[in-house]
């Protein structure tokens, strides 16, 4: 659903969905137990959600509650594959331009209407309506036709063959009873809403939290766990302090409270805790505008430089790995044979020397024109982890004679005053790895203008070329080819020194049973998590 | 009486006026948009969806245009729509987190009050000794102390260490169920950290104010003449001394007043209790204008009124005041 | 008048000293100022170097502190934090001062409308929280220690100009001053000799305890990610990030906590000291 949004302020390890591959479930085994009715899960967060009304909501928190509300018509399953939701299954036309769902049968709103292709085609309206303020109109532009011949068909026809159309069809599916005619945004559903999901809302005390009930007549049947309490808990300390005392059942865990934290007896009895790869990754972007950077020598050289073992150590204590491109280790489109360039100050300096820069005064920084070799790394405040990779790379750049400066600037102007107006020389951030690897707004060259997100400049024909190719096409294997291709050029191009994917470190109360680490994370399954009677506290 | 009071009405709108615009100038001028921090590095928001944005929230419009509207609307007690996505009215989300704030605030002025002036008055009658010495020891650690560092130290000790008390938030989970009692003890329960920090970090300014003012009066001609008088120490203290040194409290009590609606977004975020301060914020962080906007202006209302408030007490207490007194702080 | 000066001096540092608490304090005071002016030579370690291989090591001969999470040390951390600690509350509470002390004598020697209108700027600034104008600040300029220096400074001088203000009116219409005005003294003139030299003892007060609230202020500030940007070491930026190790890494959060609650404490009481010293109806009766 989000391809490859930038890792906003709010870290990501306190995202639990879109994980990927289980390593090690760290449980001092309890016997399953009876799954039984009954209980509830509290899962604390950072945010509030902003809306319940998923087309107008962009927040993590939002996205959260509203996944358990909500369904769209494809969803992926646990092994990251496409799956029938509310749609039983589609068909792709030969030319690869229409799309036809066939929407489950029986499915009911938590009011008890029926759902039907009428509430498709009335999201799918209200969402390229330009009266509406959503972000997420983008994708349904690209149709060209969209029809319900009966209520449980659902068709779409595309101007060209677009492989990202599927996936986003997964937007969570509006009730079109409660909201034809009326002005979506001063919608009371926004607080109150009606979904066709596992769970409805019960009470949502401003501030404090959020209790969602199960709903009994949900189609994949009735949800184990009764109540989903989301507790709104601003400081991470102090949600750490509540899961220890019991108030919280699940959080994200940082490295720190993983390896040192919890690793008592005490609390592996009390707690099962899961380790696997996040869906981002960290990087070193340079302005390929600039100069300094234009030369790719210099950007083999800086990433030859960079000592990434080091770095995932110091800022992860190696609850993270090495990341080469823009996939995810483990995943279709990651190809394991693209290894850039490892750490080696020697090699940083030969090819330094060939690029023109070398020591002439002295002072152990190189020079080249008379100017020496000095730039600074930009990063958003309030993200410690980015900082601390800053300072890493600072030290080891003063080595290879390369000064580096740090500054932190605050979002808002990080991207007004320096990314949408390219005045910046290296910036240090993150993105989202989206389950689609379609990478067009990040790599394209079209994408270079103002405001849009190949903000470093990068243009390479045979990258566009390929990019497209691997858009155009449903064919799995012929975009398999394109992305393996596209991970060879970017490791050798440099544009970004890509640094390290991180492990997403969710830890779960151990009174929890059914759950299945899965390269979708652990949430996949949730509906099946149960609580054996005797245990039960809520 | 009458005149003055209307006199200082009327001074409050060119200062209301010039608070708005300035506050508008502050938060336009501050880099991003509200429409930036929703869509920005979002790859499915395209140029033509942040215009449809921009246009929604009528940011297109030059900045004497949106302050104009904003205005109008203000006269007409409108404070408009949030422009966060829930777009809800700004006073129904004043209005969420009003009552939490304001009896939190009220508590721990009652706790100040109830505590500082004994404090100071034990301090002044005790001057230059031990007890003197070490009270001005204890009320300053209270302020010197960072707050949320205090906070996070006996949340581990009796949350976590000792389990004796809740971590955070305002209930138990499913409190509901039982019965008005103990609703009472969880609440209290929850509250006893928090608020036992705040009173601590707020004892200083007016128990060093009570002192003062009360060493002031005892020097004074005729808490002598009551003394050579032969009346008991107790009577000189309680009955004529302390009924004067008490009328700066009032003023304190007054310039309060604004206090009670705003929250230490700090505070509100350690202990997860959702008030005001956490909300004005997020408002600013996500540029929301008219949340900032509304909940700036009430603030300097009721600061405004909180001043003339404390002048109107002062000069009801000692009718010695002539109006228009500058305080000093 | 010299004699006077220094009869005035000798009794205000009799009653000062007299005073054990503000005497203690004041002695903090100085020892944290040498121990943060000779940090260099006291520590063997760099503020900033990291040696992720060596992070979180508990207090040891080696790290009187420990270590943090990337591997520096706390101590020496510490002792540069406490440079730019002091020099925030310093230089943000000298603008604070200025400014104030400017405003003040204006309004209050001149009086009229430009005092009206003074005051009522004043007014205007009381009304907004200052942690909003700080924050709109702060993400108007970038953030750097000199900035938050100068906000600190720009949002807390309406105090001290409301006390120079008062301080002016009372000793406006005293008889030196207004014989000094019949012989034909100028303004400056009567400003500097007359009226300030009698604002300074209030106004020192008040800039001692604003040093200590300054040091408060930035630890907020850097609690909410927006004080001293790391990785400058500042007391409230040490604090802040050690707030995640609190039952760990305990002293990544004690010290520095403790820290700030001594010094700002140590600050308060010579403040009080020095008040209690100048205020002539507070001489001991002792």
């Amino acid at each position: 659903m989000n391809r490859c949004r930038l890792v906003c302020l709010v870290s990501l390890l306190f995202s639990l969905v879109a994980c990927h591959e289980e390593k090690q479930a760290s449980s001092s085994p309890r016997p399953p137990g009876k799954a039984s009715y009954g209980d509830a899960i509290v899962v604390g967060s950072i945010g509030e959600p902003s809306t319940l009304l998923p087309l107008l909501a962009s927040d993590s928190a939002s996205r959260d509650v509203a996944g358990e509300i909500y369904n769209g018509l494809v969803r992926y399953d646990k092994n990251l594959k496409l799956e029938g939701d509310l749609a039983e299954r589609w068909e792709i036309s030969r030319d690869g331009l229409t799309i036809t769902f066939h929407l489950r049968k029986g499915v009911k709103w938590h009011d008890g209407q029926p759902f039907t292709s009428r509430d498709v085609l009335y999201t799918y309206r209200i969402t390229i309506d330009p009266k509406t303020p959503t972000a997420y109109a983008e994708d349904f532009k690209q149709v060209k036709r969209a029809e319900a011949p009966d209520p449980f068909t659902f068709r779409v026809t595309y101007a060209k063959p677009f492989a990202p159309a599927l996936e986003s069809w997964g937007v969570a599916i509006l009730p079109a009873h409660l909201l034809e005619g009326k002005d979506i945004t001063k919608s009371e559903l926004a607080r109150q809403p009606v979904g066709t999901g596992p769970y409805r809302i019960k009470e949502w005390v401003a501030g404090q939290k959020l209790v969602l009930e199960s709903n009994h007549d949900y189609y994949e049947g009735r949800p184990y766990i009764d109540r989903y309490v989301y507790r709104i808990i601003p400081d991470t300390a102090t949600m750490y302090m509540e899961l220890k005392a019991g108030g919280l059942d699940m959080m994200g865990l940082t490295p720190v409270q993983y390896q040192r934290q919890t690793t008592t007896n005490e609390f592996l009895s009390r707690f099962n805790k899961y380790r696997y790869p996040a869906s981002a990754y960290t990087y070193l972007g340079y302005n390929l505008r600039h100069p300094l950077f234009s030369d790719r020598r210099v950007r083999q050289a800086l990433t030859s430089a960079i000592n990434k073992d080091e770095i995932v150590q110091g800022v992860q204590l190696g609850m993270g790995q090495v990341a080469h491109g823009p996939y995810k280790p483990g995943t279709w489109p990651y190809n394991p044979k693209v290894k850039d360039f490892p750490y080696d100050p020697a090699r940083a300096r030969v090819l330094l020397a060939e690029a023109g820069w070398r020591e002439r005064n002295g002072d152990g920084i190189l020079v080249k024109d008379g100017k020496p070799f000095s730039f600074t790394i930009l990063t958003n405040q309030g993200n410690d982890q980015r900082l601390k990779c800053a300072l890493i790379i600072q030290q080891r750049l003063k080595k290879v004679g390369i000064e580096v400066k740090i500054r932190t600037i605050e979002w808002a102007s990080f991207l007004k005053n320096f990314i949408d107006k390219g005045d910046f020389q290296a910036v240090l951030l993150g993105w989202t790895i989206g389950q689609d690897p379609d990478l067009y707004d990040v790599w394209h060259s079209s994408k270079t203008g103002p405001k849009e997100l190949n903000f470093v400049g990068y243009k390479n024909a045979e990258m566009d070329r390929l990019i497209e190719r691997g858009r155009g096409t449903f064919d799995q294997e012929e975009r398999r080819r394109c992305y393996f291709r596209i991970q060879e050029i970017l490791a050798e191009d440099q544009p970004y020194t890509f640094l390290y994917v991180p492990d997403a470190l969710p830890v779960v109360s151990a009174r929890f049973r059914g759950i299945e680490p899965a390269p979708a994370g652990i949430m996949h399954n949730f509906i099946r998590w149960y609580v054996p009677k005797n245990e039960q506290v809520y | 009486m009458l005149s003055y009071l209307a006199k200082r009405l009327l001074l409050m709108i060119p200062l209301l006026v010039g608070i708005t615009i300035i506050t508008f100038g502050v938060i336009h001028l501050a880099p991003g948009e509200p429409v930036e921090m929703q869509v920005a590095m979002n790859p499915k928001v395209s140029a033509e969806a942040r215009e449809r944005l921009r246009k929604f929230y009528e940011l297109d419009k030059p900045l004497h245009v949106q302050y104009g509207k904003w205005v109008s609307r203000l006269v007409r007690l409108d404070f408009g729509r949030s422009f966060a996505p829930d777009g809800r009215p700004v006073i129904t989300k004043i209005r969420e987190r009003l009552p939490v704030t304001i009896s939190l605030n009220l508590i721990v002025l009652i706790l100040e009050f109830a505590l500082a002036i004994p404090i100071g008055v034990m301090a002044a009658t005790h001057r230059d000794g031990p007890l003197d010495r070490w009270t001005t020891v204890f009320v300053f650690l209270g302020f010197a102390t960072p707050l949320f560092w205090l906070s996070l130290i006996l949340m581990y000790l009796f949350g976590v260490k000792l389990g004796w008390l809740p971590i955070s938030g305002l209930h138990s989970l499913g409190y509901e169920v039982h019965g008005l009692w103990w609703q009472v003890g969880d609440l209290t329960k929850h509250l006893v950290i928090p608020i036992s920090v705040a009173t601590f970090g707020s004892l200083a300014g007016l128990s060093r104010y009570m002192r003062t003012g009360m060493i002031e009066v005892l020097g004074q001609d005729y808490i002598m003449t009551a003394r050579a008088k032969g009346l008991p120490e107790r009577v000189v203290i309680y009955r004529h001394a302390l009924r004067n040194a008490l009328l700066p409290a009032i003023t304190i009590l007054g310039l309060s007043v604004p206090g009670l609606i705003g929250g230490s977004v700090i505070f509100e975020s350690i202990f997860a209790i959702p008030g005001m301060g956490k909300l004005f914020m997020d408002g600013v962080m996500a540029r929301d204008y008219p949340l900032v906007m509304g909940v700036l202006v009430i603030g300097a209302v009721l600061t405004l009124l909180g001043n003339l408030l404390a002048d109107l007490a002062y000069a009801v207490a000692d009718p010695r005041i002539r109006h228009g007194r500058e305080r000093a702080l | 008048m010299t004699r006077r000066d220094s009869y005035l001096q000798d009794v205000v540092w009799r009653r000062f000293r007299a005073n054990r608490f503000a005497m203690a304090g004041g002695m903090v005071v100085v020892a944290l100022f040498v121990l943060s002016i000779l940090a260099p030579f006291i520590t063997p370690y760099e503020p900033n170097s990291l040696d992720a291989y060596h992070v979180l090591l508990p207090p040891s001969f080696a790290h009187w502190f420990g270590t943090d999470e990337v591997g520096r040390d706390v101590f020496t951390r510490m002792l540069y934090g406490a440079q730019i600690s002091l020099k925030v509350g310093f230089v943000a509470i000298g603008i604070a001062t200025l400014i104030g002390t400017v405003v003040g004598l204006v309004a209050g020697y001149y009086g009229g409308w430009l005092d009206s209108l003074l005051m009522r700027f004043v007014d205007i600034m009381f009304c907004f929280p200052t942690f909003f104008l700080i924050l709109a600040v702060i993400a108007l300029l970038e953030p750097s220690i000199w900035y938050i220096m100068l906000i600190i400074g720009l949002t807390g001088w309406m105090g001290v100009a409301r006390l120079v203000r008062a301080e002016v009116l009372s000793i406006r219409e005293r008889d030196y001053v207004l014989a000094a005005r019949v012989i034909g003294c100028s303004d400056l003139r009567i400003i500097f000799r007359h009226i300030l030299p009698n604002a300074v003892g209030p106004v020192l007060v008040y800039a001692t305890l604003g040093i200590a609230g300054a040091i408060l202020t930035e630890s907020s500030l850097s609690f909410l990610g927006i004080g001293v940007p790391p990785p400058t070491p500042s007391w409230g930026n040490i604090l802040a990030s050690g707030k995640e190790f609190l039952e760990f890494a305990w002293w990544l959060f004690l010290f520095p906590g403790l820290a700030i609650m001594v010094t700002v404490l140590s600050y308060y009481l010579v403040g009080e000291g020095i008040r209690d010293a100048i205020d002539p109806r507070f001489s001991s009766r002792r």
